[in-house]
């Protein structure tokens, strides 16, 4: 057996109130694709931040080629052969792709050289990319490649990548996978974050799974099954939803050939968007992020105005109607960011009940607050959702993501409504949390409502939803019937592998 | 009325003076906008130079020390408003506004005394035939080393932020801080030197007011070219060149005003020395359609959590 | 290494705490620059936060204290509501200029015509009058996206040249030998903002400051308006998502603090200030910033800390004759009132924690 390249002894990192890694320990050699499996908030993003020194471990050490590796900061780890691939906040929109590698380099050459370096990395690895492009501009398939192609140029021994097949349709996923193989067969290794199963049985040599910041084992993806690896993972079984049967019922809400103008500079427009949506089924929209999903809920949730009647609730034309008067007609929605959008962050939750309560739960009359009954309506919520608080007067943001996220899907549902819009219902959240927010999703339609689940992770969709159509570009794809779908089928929905090639290994 | 009165030369001559406070001031605010940071304490900066300057340039003699000490000036308020917003993380309008507000009382505490004298005189730069040429020469080459100082640092500004590895930094701090301490830049380290160097930068602007244009101390004699200088930074959309051109508008625009209040024009004095805001306010609504190229974090309060 | 660390939620024993000790800071603070400008400095804030409650002449400064807490309170009232909501009013000095001419031109209006119905009339005046000052940034904020910082900033240079324009022009009093300057209001008993209960300070202006106070608490505890402002200011997106018209809001906000601000003029102009002239306007409406944010942009805050920032005002006249305190000397004092509060604010948000700094 060869020597480890990066040994981790011991590793712990305590943040007030949580212990984010305790005594975690494992080896990284060269050449392997080794995977770090874990849930959210298991302490995966703590152990790599401190792999890249952007975090100080408490106790613990690091051997990189057998030397002692203490990074200082991110340059330091970097100068040392180590390079990271963020999931996200790590590219700046309005720079250029160059200007953009250039700042995650140490001593990046001139411009003009580093752009002739881009060119020939990228096309070495099959991930074509524009120098010159404005990073704002691009998709999210393609911002990734910055990301790679920034670490490439520094000739990396050892890259970590955080949950990089997130922004990526089937056929991309592909195309990395391949990337990366190449990448391996170069002696680089590969320290791969992920919670999803498959995709690490497909991809990597070795797996080391983590649960609330301890290792509990490490393992050979291809010989263990996805099931044992995921109860390594959670601990325990928890109940997975049970599909319903579905009855479709009448036509709610119809979208006409909706189109928008994405309010913000590096937003997606939406072009012709028409969809049915009926009472008693769940119609799952899939979809890279950034191909229009947040312009699509504020279009619905009534943020942004459009055409009167490309939007029809009942045959009521309702385009043009705020949010509150939406309300007022039963549809309720979700938006994707809790903390600032589906949630004041500062204020508590009885507060945040206000937000789309005032009216259906006669919250406010004539303007004036009845704070007893927003204080009953959010202990019926966090009675209802199980969620976890030590009581309706903490500050949404004390909460974690996974409850607060039952909080904002149970305020919505607690209004019993008729047409509900969910974005990324269980984005970050922990997997029983997300088994439960789906469980309740599928009850609601059962009861009748009609709903719209805007999602980017796609297993979710394949198992709630009824019909499924893929946002591309500000475009809707057909609708189909979920059951009939295939992997191949979605992907190409999804716009298959847009530009993208295999690398010319 | 009596326009001929009006020697277009000695207007542009004094339109390039009339601008350089502005000017300086502005090209300060610039760079700390371009880092993200949105002090609205440039008033409270300037006139903090502006005495700061005319004293010590009165004790010493020497209007260059003068210089220095409003440059220095400006950075140590500046420096408190960096702790405020970049260590204690508070709000960047709150204390912006609580920078003027002090800068104001400051000045006039520091000022008891120095009103009515009049300070060193700050000589003109004598170039060799430049100065001497017919018109060109009276217009650009009569003037003192403050003005050439004050273009050559717009040259500065904009070639750092073009070129320079500095710039790249300073901008990817300005657009996503969250992202530029994700990959190890120093955000705050940027930002507290960006903060500094636009207090340098409005505490000469300060200085010059005082010590060239004017010039004498008067209790609030800035009376709101930070805040002017504050609207040309908008109306530069954030680039520095553009940042020369609007100080010149105002410079001219402030000069004309000036010029036109002893020709008997038949414009109450008041309506006149009201333009300059109003222009400011015009520029500001022609403007404020394009906000695309604000930074993206400006004015947002970074803290590194976890 | 002293470490901040984000408290799960605001510490409300320090949101309380803060402005005491950001006195007491500026006190110690104070005292140090006073005894740099050789004075003793316990005599010093003696003077300036004791003589005028306690001291031999507090007959005369107490009423003068409501006089002076009046203007700041209703102003500071008006801006607070914009502050929470994001929305920055820092232009009330030329509503409060603009109030108090147009609630002086209606009264000159009328003069020497003697009616029950003038006072009113006024104060309506001057309400609408600050109002219509705040609408210039409010409608630009609306309609182009200009920032109303900047704008309603400009605007107090703007009003203060009217202000000229009107003292030597339009309202200038006929009889006054050629002095800028109008008629004294004091002299003109249906215009005159004159003391309800006499020696005591209490003017028209102190009940409406009082009814502010009031009406501002209700509205940001037990209104949806005022939950609205809270929501727009602490999560634009989600108040967009509640339902909330940014726009609303600005015009709503703006033109509260406006109107107040203006009325604050106006029952200057017609009381204790008594005439427009070119110096009428001292600076309350950007101490009145001072003022909001010292009470915490919440009313009984702002109540107390008007009165506090009224005391400084007057210990500091006590101060100029009694030591010869530097008039300058009371305005950095209050602008470092507000710097010191900032600072102390963030232990209302992160708690101080000492790290080591080694690496393990």
């Amino acid at each position: 057996m060869t020597e480890p390249l990066l040994s981790i002894e011991g590793l712990t990192k305590a943040y007030p109130g949580v212990v984010a890694n305790e005594d975690v320990s494992f080896d990284i050699r060269a050449g392997e694709v080794h995977a770090l499996l874990g849930e959210n908030g298991a302490g995966k993003s703590t152990l790599v931040k401190m792999i890249y020194g952007l975090v100080k471990p408490d106790s613990g050490t690091m051997h990189l080629h057998g030397s002692l590796f203490t990074p200082s900061e991110p340059s330091d780890a970097r100068q040392q052969g180590v390079a990271m691939v963020f999931q996200h906040f790590s590219l700046f929109d309005a720079l250029t792709v160059a200007e953009n590698v250039a700042l995650g380099m140490e001593n990046p050459p001139p411009m003009r050289t580093l752009a002739a370096r881009i060119r020939e990395v990228s096309e070495t690895y099959g991930l074509p990319l524009d120098p010159t492009r404005i990073v704002g501009d691009l998709s999210a398939g393609e911002r990734q490649r910055v990301e790679i192609i920034r670490c490439l140029l520094q000739e990396p021994r050892l890259l970590i990548m955080d949950e990089p097949t997130s922004v990526l349709t089937p056929q991309e996923v592909e195309i990395l996978f391949e990337t990366l193989r190449k990448l391996t067969s170069e002696g680089v290794a590969i320290l791969y974050i992920s919670h999803k199963l498959e995709e690490i049985r497909t991809l990597c040599d070795r797996a080391t799974v983590l649960r609330r910041g301890r290792n509990v084992g490490t393992c050979d993806p291809a010989q263990t099954t996805a099931q044992a690896m995921a109860e390594m993972m959670v601990g325990s079984a928890f109940a997975a939803p049970a599909r319903r049967n579905t009855e479709r019922g009448d036509a709610r809400l119809v979208l006409d050939a909706l189109s928008v103008r994405a309010p913000s500079a590096f937003g997606t427009s939406l072009k012709k968007v028409s969809l049915t949506l009926h009472a008693g089924e769940i119609l799952g929209i899939g979809g890279v992020a950034g191909n229009g999903q947040d312009e699509l809920l504020a279009a619905l949730s009534g943020e942004l105005p459009v055409t009167p009647g490309a939007l029809r609730l009942d045959d009521t034309p309702i385009g043009r109607l705020p949010p509150q008067a939406r309300r007022d007609l039963g549809l309720f929605a979700a938006p994707e960011e809790r903390l600032g959008h589906a949630a004041a962050p500062e204020m508590s939750l009885t507060e945040n009940t206000l937000l789309t309560g005032a009216t259906r739960q006669g919250l406010s009359q004539r303007g004036f607050l009845h704070w007893s009954r927003a204080r009953s309506f959010a202990e019926k919520v966090i009675a209802d959702f199980d969620v976890r608080t030590p009581g309706a007067e903490v500050a949404a943001r004390a909460l974690s993501g996974g409850n607060l996220q039952k909080f904002v899907i149970g305020r919505e549902m607690a209004h019993d409504p008729e047409v509900l819009i969910v974005n990324q219902p269980t984005w970050g959240v922990d997997a029983a949390a997300a088994a439960f927010i789906r469980q309740a999703l599928m009850d609601l339609a059962a009861k009748g409502a009609a709903i719209l689940v805007i999602s980017q992770d796609l297993d979710e969709l394949m198992q709630i939803s009824d019909r499924f159509a893929a946002l591309n570009a500000g475009r809707l794809s057909d609708i189909h019937p979920t059951a009939s779908l295939t992997t191949e089928q979605v992907g190409l929905m999804m716009g298959g592998a847009h530009d993208m090639e295999v690398a010319h290994v | 009325m009596d326009l001929s009165a009006i020697d277009p030369i000695l207007l542009l001559a004094s339109l390039i003076v009339a601008s350089t406070p502005i000017l300086l001031a502005a090209l300060g605010e610039l760079v700390a906008e371009r880092a993200g940071v949105l002090n609205l304490g440039v008033e409270g900066m300037m006139i903090t130079g502006a005495i700061c300057g005319f004293a010590i340039a009165v004790n010493t003699g020497s209007p260059f020390i003068g210089f220095v000490a409003a440059a220095l000036g400006g950075a140590v308020l500046s420096l408190l408003f960096g702790l405020l917003t970049q260590v204690a993380l508070a709000n960047q309008v709150a204390s912006g506004l609580a920078l003027t507000l002090f800068g104001l009382g400051l000045s006039a505490l520091l000022g008891q005394g120095y009103q009515g004298i009049k300070p060193p005189p700050t000589r003109s730069l004598d170039i060799p035939v430049l100065s001497d040429l017919p018109v060109v020469g009276r217009i650009l080459f009569s003037h003192d080393l403050m003005v050439y100082l004050a273009l050559a640092l717009v040259a500065a500004v904009w070639a750092m932020l073009k070129y320079t590895r500095a710039g790249l930094i300073l901008r990817a701090v300005g657009e996503n801080h969250d992202a530029a301490h994700a990959l190890g830049l120093k955000v705050v380290l940027v930002r507290l030197l960006a903060i500094l160097f636009g207090g340098a930068c409005a505490g000469l602007g300060g200085a010059y007011l005082s010590l060239v244009r004017v010039p004498q101390w008067t209790e609030g004699m800035t009376a709101g070219y930070g805040w002017i200088a504050l609207a040309l930074v908008v109306f530069a959309s954030w680039k520095a060149g553009r940042v020369l051109l609007g100080a010149w508008l105002f410079g001219g625009i402030s000069v004309l005003q000036l010029n036109l209040q002893p020709t008997g024009i038949p414009i109450p004095v008041e309506y006149l020395s009201m333009s300059p805001y109003l222009i400011t306010i015009l520029v500001l609504v022609i403007m404020s359609g394009d906000k695309s190229r604000a930074p993206g974090s400006l004015g947002r309060t970074f803290h590194a959590s976890q | 290494m002293l470490k901040l660390e984000r408290r799960p939620q605001p510490s409300r024993t320090w949101s309380a705490l803060a402005p005491v000790l950001a006195v007491l800071i500026t006190m110690i603070a104070g005292g140090a620059m006073f005894a740099a400008l050789g004075q003793d400095p316990v005599e010093a804030i003696r003077t300036i936060f004791w003589e005028p409650l306690f001291g031999e002449f507090a007959f005369y400064y107490r009423p003068q204290l409501l006089v002076k807490a009046a203007p700041l309170i209703l102003i500071a009232i008006g801006l607070a509501l914009g502050f929470r909501a994001n929305i920055w009013n820092i232009g009330a000095e030329g509503q409060y200029i603009i109030g108090a001419l147009t609630g002086a031109g209606v009264g000159l209006a009328f003069y020497p015509t003697e009616s029950a119905l003038i006072f009113p009339l006024m104060v309506l005046a001057g309400a609408l009058g600050g109002w219509a000052w705040a609408m210039i940034p409010a409608f630009l904020k609306v309609r182009f996206g200009t920032n109303e910082i900047l704008v309603s900033l400009m605007l107090v240079y703007v009003a203060e040249q009217l202000l000229a324009k009107m003292s030597l022009g339009l309202l200038r009093n006929p009889e006054g030998r050629g002095f800028p300057g109008s008629r004294n209001l004091r002299d003109y008993p249906s215009a005159h903002n004159a003391e309800i209960f006499a020696d005591t300070g209490i003017h028209w202006g102190v009940v409406a400051a009082t009814i502010a106070v009031i009406f501002a608490y209700i509205l940001l505890t037990r209104h949806l308006l005022g939950f609205h402002i809270r929501l727009a200011g602490q999560a634009p997106r989600a108040a967009r998502f509640a339902g909330v018209a940014p726009a609303r809001l600005v015009l709503i906000c703006l033109g509260i603090s406006g109107a107040l601000a203006g009325l604050a003029g106006m029952f200057e102009v017609a009381g204790p200030a008594g005439q427009i002239n070119i110096e009428f306007n001292v600076g309350y409406g950007f101490t009145a910033i001072i003022v909001a944010f010292l009470g915490r942009l919440h009313p009984i805050g702002i109540l107390l800390a008007g009165l506090l920032m009224a005391l400084t005002y007057i210990g500091g006249e006590a101060a100029e004759s009694n030591l010869g305190l530097p008039a300058a000397a009371i305005q950095m004092f209050q602008g470092m009132l507000l710097f010191f509060l900032l600072a102390v604010d963030v232990l209302t948000h992160f708690r101080l924690r000492w790290k080591s700094a080694e690496v393990a």
